[in-house]
């Protein structure tokens, strides 16, 4: 008998979108020109983060007909966000065909202290984290993917490589502990124990860790591979910016050949103006959306 | 013996993880002169529209469809099988046409249709293969060189043409090593 939604196959896709860029598309269109660009992946929704933060008020999951749309448009994986805590939304999703589920930050949180329990769904679920221990938190709560929270919608890389950093830190660390270490450490960072002490094995987490958050040149792209992530979310920082097509190839390029800086060079040339920027220190601390959830 | 496993993007570490459990050295390839000195290559999973796009963009179609042509192993796996095609239904995005198949890619439907099974694989021994499918393809149609090596309710999922092989599956998403070794032994003695 053929077995659907098992872990491996959850995973399994996130491990095959490894070392690619997923871009946040709001069109038909616009997912017309991330697949021609290279993506290995594209998010649907209504608005990009940059959007969400301007307008203000409550951001929802996007119009299914929305997505659909999208759906049909390209071949390659299509991603949606729900509302953290939002099964309904996630439910929807799942109906409509979706390939992956953002349980996500960007939008406006539905439950302020239960995310989804993502084991109940066929559909894999990618979410946010900070740092190790929000990490493994998504994970048993069934994540079959993990992305740095970042500050979606600012352009501005410093809080992605926070939390990448933070999160190889504390795995380093866990790696070097003695055995009967890893109960106190696993309290501490408020995470399971089998899943503190899988990490402290294998070195790594259990599941494929994407960056996201901020990315918005080749060179954020670059760094965020180096610094150990497997692959790249962009999200305002296509669209937003001057030349979307020219960008948006660019930073598959980068994903790719993130240790060659020749390369590197190369693609970041001419690509006209990125995303406008927002210092970190100017978004007050109800507007970070990276604080939402836990 | 040295196999090249092609990082463009995809599942390459899973490759190079299996490749190292049989106890081979193996290299990533992004470049034409990370070609040089290989006995055999793989094409792992991943998605395929972008690996054609990349492996265009930096001049690595033309070396690789020579090397195959001189008949350096290859091993497609999923992405990697639809890239070895000849025919790709419904798409018209370069590929490396090296294998006389025709292939259909998500041929059973978008993530919700992915899924694990058994199957009954004669070139293997000890058992049936656990084939891992993810928005897998399947091989509609094969050349007279073509050999079928397993297939999912009447649909070619596995099939060799001398030292190529396509699997729409993932044996690097499982433990176990035969699909590989299976592989290995054509790299040591191609043809």
């Amino acid at each position: 008998m053929a077995e659907k939604g098992t872990w491996t196959v959850k995973t399994g896709l996130a491990e095959m979108l490894k070392g690619g860029v997923i871009m946040d598309v709001t069109t038909p269109e616009q997912a017309r020109i991330a697949e021609e660009a290279g993506a290995c992946a594209v998010m649907a929704l209504e608005r990009v983060p940059a959007d969400i933060r301007a307008d203000g008020g409550v951001a929802r999951m996007a119009d299914p007909a929305i997505i659909l749309k999208i759906m049909e448009a390209v071949t390659i994986p299509v991603m949606a966000k729900v509302r953290i805590g939002h099964f309904v939304e996630a439910q929807i999703l799942q109906e409509l065909g979706v390939d992956y589920i953002d349980e996500s930050e960007v939008l406006t949180p539905a439950d302020e202290q239960h995310h989804i329990n993502k084991h109940g769904f066929g559909v894999p679920f990618v979410c946010g984290a900070r740092d190790l221990g929000e990490a493994l938190r998504r994970i048993a709560e069934g994540a079959a993917m993990i992305r740095t929270k970042g500050e979606p919608g600012t352009g501005n890389v410093v809080e992605a490589v926070r939390h990448i950093r933070l999160v190889t830190g504390e795995i380093r660390r866990l790696a070097n502990m003695p055995e009967e270490e890893l109960m106190s450490a696993a309290k501490k960072i408020g995470a399971p124990y089998d899943l503190v002490v899988k990490v402290a094995s294998d070195g790594r987490l259990p599941v494929v860790n994407f960056a996201a958050g901020g990315i918005a040149t080749p060179a954020d792209a670059a760094m965020m591979m180096q610094l150990g992530c497997d692959g790249i979310f962009v999200g305002s920082g296509i669209f937003k910016s001057k030349n979307p097509a020219a960008r948006a190839h660019a930073i598959v390029a980068a994903t790719t050949y993130y240790n060659d800086p020749k390369i590197l060079a190369e693609v970041s040339k001419d690509l006209g103006e990125a995303m406008p920027g927002l210092e970190i220190a100017a978004i007050t601390p109800e507007q970070r959306m990276q604080d939402r959830g836990w | 013996m040295l196999i090249g496993v092609l990082a463009m993007q995809g599942a390459f570490r899973e490759h190079q993880l299996m490749l190292s459990a049989c106890g081979v050295d193996s290299r990533q390839v992004r470049k034409p002169e990370d070609l040089n000195g290989l006995d055999g290559l793989i094409i792992p999973g991943g998605e395929s529209t972008t690996i054609s796009k990349l492996l265009a963009d930096y001049g690595l179609f033309e070396p690789l469809k020579l090397l195959g042509k001189e008949g350096m192993p290859v091993f497609g796996t999923c992405a990697g099988a639809i890239l070895l095609a000849k025919e790709i239904e419904d798409s018209s995005f370069e590929r490396l046409r090296l294998m006389d198949i025709r292939v259909k890619r998500n041929a059973f439907g978008r993530q919700l249709e992915s899924f694990e099974e058994d199957l009954e694989m004669p070139v293997l021994t000890g058992g049936p293969f656990r084939a891992v499918f993810i928005r897998a393809p399947h091989i509609t149609g094969t050349g007279p060189k073509v050999e079928a090596l397993a297939s999912y309710g009447g649909r070619v999922v596995c099939a060799r043409q001398g030292s190529l092989l396509a699997a729409a599956f993932h044996p690097e998403l499982t433990v176990d090593r035969r699909l590989h070794e299976y592989f290995l032994n054509i790299s040591k003695c191609p043809k």
